[in-house]
């Protein structure tokens, strides 16, 4: 074993990161890789289509009626799924009450304390949408993921998204080395959505890692709660996620300390594309009553 | 040796620029704005008050929470109040600030126990609110004589987003009405305890005053109702005080906060003047009485025989003759007793010369007790003292006073050895390291274990204890040992 691999995968709300993490990691362990998922959003769902179920007890869950996380054993909240991939989900509270993100940190502390990464080649974090606060950029602290990978399309806002995770990582690059692995395109077809998706990638620093065409089959898929490569072995899709999770493989060390840019700099990259068009600084707030007028 | 004005004033302003010589450039200047000698023509003492303290000097300042649950709410002794988050704040509070009271502990009267949530990794991450909920059912099976509760909010209550308010709207709804009061007195708020005493009153406001309004409809009134404010009943202090006013013909109907109850503050609207001891902790809702029912209010001190006499006059000014007469009498008849003891100890005590630093109003309103005694105060400051703070202070100080707000441990250190004073007044954390600089000390937050200070049996008691740590043979005793030779 050449030592435990750590990645993770961020990106903005809605991106389709459970679903590319969990058909990637699925390709992983067909090349033979033993893999465990560490779910790091309260809604839990990072595991479902490895484990086919709605949701697993979570960690934060089992340690509230259990009285606290230490009297937990990590049996009680590890699951086996697809092709033995072990799946713990770190949960949290309902929506507005409480702390998330002391959730995500207790969790990944009882998960070290307990061994839960003996025996893996790859743990894998999945976190919600955006570094908010602290707790949520514990992935990417000391000693945990070496390399994030930050799953985006070529809408504005999750480019942005991508910039604003990318921002987190630089802060701890240099006091804990973690590194930019790339990004991932999730298609959504909007328009010249490849050239956008890696000049991004470009200005920072990194690299478009792979172009994950949009195919309905994922959906099926979905609907089944499987991974496309469970569902669909021989489908076209299923070799896009094998073809992903090779480049993953063999990006160790090749992660880099991201340049995140302005918002300026990310408009003008929209420009240069001809997405967005030079902004008429004499239209903006008014009304279209108003322009109507002038 | 003694020096003249000048001399003095010399003196300590290069105490001042000696003390802020050792710190790096941007402290020194931040804390020489706090420290000042005293022009006696001035309407300030110069300095500025009520900042953040620098980082990395050892302030002796406390928190929003300390200014809410341990000052203002504390003592109000017939409510529960819960100390809401991890365990520490409540346990290292615990048993309040001497502030005496009348009761039976734990049956009708709460004040030295400790109530907490006790938050867990689990109530930070779930949020505490159901925690919270359960806690006022077992506090209503517990302690069924309790009139109230109120929630006294730890830092990570803030950082968790808790909604308090709707837990304990909830749990009075559910309780016929029971006053339950939430207070956001989250520690990290503010520069010191000063703004949880703000908040504290605030809550009083909005959830004493602004939703119990109807709560006092037997209340009778008469021409002569005051209500106490500000005093704390530190060693007895509004027992020794509230006798006085009630010679002079005075009737005391509310007591704000030592040995007071919830009835006391929704009673205090009907009251037809509010004296008002402790200024800087209560002055908010003594304002917010005065704009609502149109109580006036008036400043007093209750330390010293001169102070005191000043004071019952000014009190008895809102009155009638039969209270102005009043006051007079209480005058005679305590001037033999206060003859006697200063008869007995100005003697003694006769030139010493005092350093002080504490909170609130000491700063300023015991200098008149120390004067009584012929003691000179030579230097003084505030731990969270505002700018009005200051501007009172020189009706007390003299030309020349040594002014140091916010002080840090080492700039306490080195203007005590530098001045030589032959009394330190100030809290437990400085008492020691005086005390073993060879410094007679005595503890101004709490009495020393001692009081009441306040009123005419406070000062008997004030002018012993001084005497007893001046004039104490144990001082005679110490020889350092470097020092054997000589």
């Amino acid at each position: 074993m050449t030592g435990l691999r750590q990645i993770a995968f961020y990106g903005k709300g809605g991106i389709g990161k459970s679903t590319t993490s969990q058909n990637t990691l699925a390709a992983l362990a067909e090349m033979g890789q033993k893999i465990l998922i560490v779910g790091c959003d309260p809604k839990a769902d990072s595991t479902r289509l490895i484990l086919h179920a709605k949701a697993q007890d979570t960690i934060l869950s089992l340690a509230a009626s259990a009285g606290s996380v230490e009297d937990l054993e990590l049996e009680d909240v590890m699951k086996m799924g697809y092709r033995d991939i072990r799946c713990v989900e770190s949960g949290g509270p309902e929506p507005g009450v409480g702390c998330a993100g002391r959730g995500v940190i207790t969790s990944i502390n009882f998960l070290e304390e307990e061994g839960a990464y003996d025996g893996a080649d790859y743990v894998s974090y999945d976190v919600l949408g955006d570094v908010v606060c602290g707790g949520f950029a514990m992935p990417i602290r000391e000693n945990k993921a070496q390399e994030i990978y930050i799953v985006m399309s070529g809408e504005m806002m999750a480019m942005y998204a991508a910039n604003n995770i990318s921002k987190g990582i630089l802060k701890y690059a240099n006091s804990g080395g973690v590194r930019l692995g790339g990004l991932v395109c999730n298609e959504r077809q909007t328009d010249k959505e490849y050239e956008l998706a890696e000049s991004l990638a470009k200005k920072l620093n990194s690299q478009l890692i792979h172009f994950v065409p949009r195919d309905n089959v994922v959906q099926h898929a979905e609907l089944r709660r499987m991974t496309v490569l469970e569902y669909a072995p021989d489908s076209k899709q299923a070799d896009e996620y094998r073809t992903l999770a090779r480049k993953i493989h063999e990006n160790v060390g090749k992660g880099t300390i991201p340049t995140p840019i302005t918002m300026d700099e990310l408009e003008d990259l929209l420009m240069e594309h001809g997405i967005m068009k030079q902004v008429d600084e004499s239209i903006v707030g008014k009304t279209a009553a108003e322009c109507a007028v002038a | 040796m003694d020096l003249t004005l000048d001399e003095v004033k010399a003196r300590n302003a290069e105490v001042i620029s000696e003390a802020l010589s050792v710190y790096p450039e941007k402290t020194a200047k931040k804390r020489a704005k706090h420290l000042n000698v005293y022009e006696g023509d001035k309407p300030d003492c110069g300095v500025k008050s009520n900042i953040k303290s620098v980082p990395g000097v050892m302030t002796i300042r406390g928190c929003a929470y300390a200014g809410s649950k341990g000052v203002v709410w504390g003592p109000i002794k017939d409510m529960v109040h819960i100390s809401h988050g991890p365990v520490g704040c409540g346990q290292y509070s615990w048993a309040a600030r001497r502030n005496y009271y009348i009761g039976v502990t734990g049956v009708d009267t709460f004040v030295t126990m400790q109530f907490t949530s006790d938050f867990q990794e689990k109530d930070i991450v779930f949020g505490g609110d159901k925690k919270l909920d359960k806690i006022v059912d077992e506090i209503q099976r517990l302690f069924p004589l309790n009139h109230g509760i109120t929630i006294q909010s730890e830092c990570p209550i803030g950082l968790i987003g808790d909604d308090i308010e709707a837990v304990a709207k909830k749990k009075s709804k559910e309780y016929d009405g029971k006053t339950i009061v939430p207070v956001r007195c989250e520690g990290f708020r503010g520069v010191s305890q000063s703004l949880g005493h703000h908040i504290a009153n605030d809550a009083v406001r909005d959830w004493v005053f602004e939703k119990g309004s109807d709560k006092a409809p037997l209340f009778e009134s008469t021409p002569y109702d005051v209500a106490i404010i500000g005093d704390y009943n530190i060693g007895g202090d509004a027992w020794s005080s509230r006798i006085l006013l009630e010679e002079m013909g005075l009737r005391v109907i509310a007591q704000w906060s030592g040995d007071g109850s919830l009835a006391e503050l929704e009673n205090t609207p009907k009251a037809k003047l509010n004296i008002l001891h402790c200024y800087r902790s209560m002055n908010y809702i003594s304002r917010y009485m005065e704009e609502k029912f149109g109580i006036p209010w008036v400043e007093y001190n209750f330390f010293g025989p001169s102070k005191v006499a000043e004071s019952l006059r000014a009190i008895a000014s809102h009155f009638d003759d039969r209270i102005k007469e009043g006051a007079e009498r209480v005058i005679a008849k305590y001037k033999p007793l206060m003859d006697a003891v200063i008869a007995k100890y100005r003697p003694r005590l006769e030139g010493k010369k005092v350093m002080l630093y504490v909170g609130g109003l000491r700063p300023r309103h015991v200098i008149g007790a120390y004067e009584d005694l012929g003691m000179e105060v030579i230097g003084t400051g505030y731990e969270f003292g505002h700018n009005d703070d200051y501007q009172r202070t020189t009706h007390y100080v003299k030309d020349g006073t040594l002014i140091y707000d916010d002080v840090t441990g080492y700039e306490f250190e080195r203007f005590v050895d530098r001045l030589q004073p032959d009394l330190v007044g100030s809290g437990i954390k400085e008492k020691y390291v005086f005390q073993k600089m060879g410094v007679p000390f005595r503890q101004m937050h709490s009495w020393d274990y001692s009081g009441p200070y306040h009123g005419y049996d406070g000062f008997a008691i004030f002018a012993r204890d001084m005497d007893m740590a001046i004039n104490n043979p144990v001082w005679g005793l110490t020889k350092a040992p470097w020092n054997a030779g000589q």
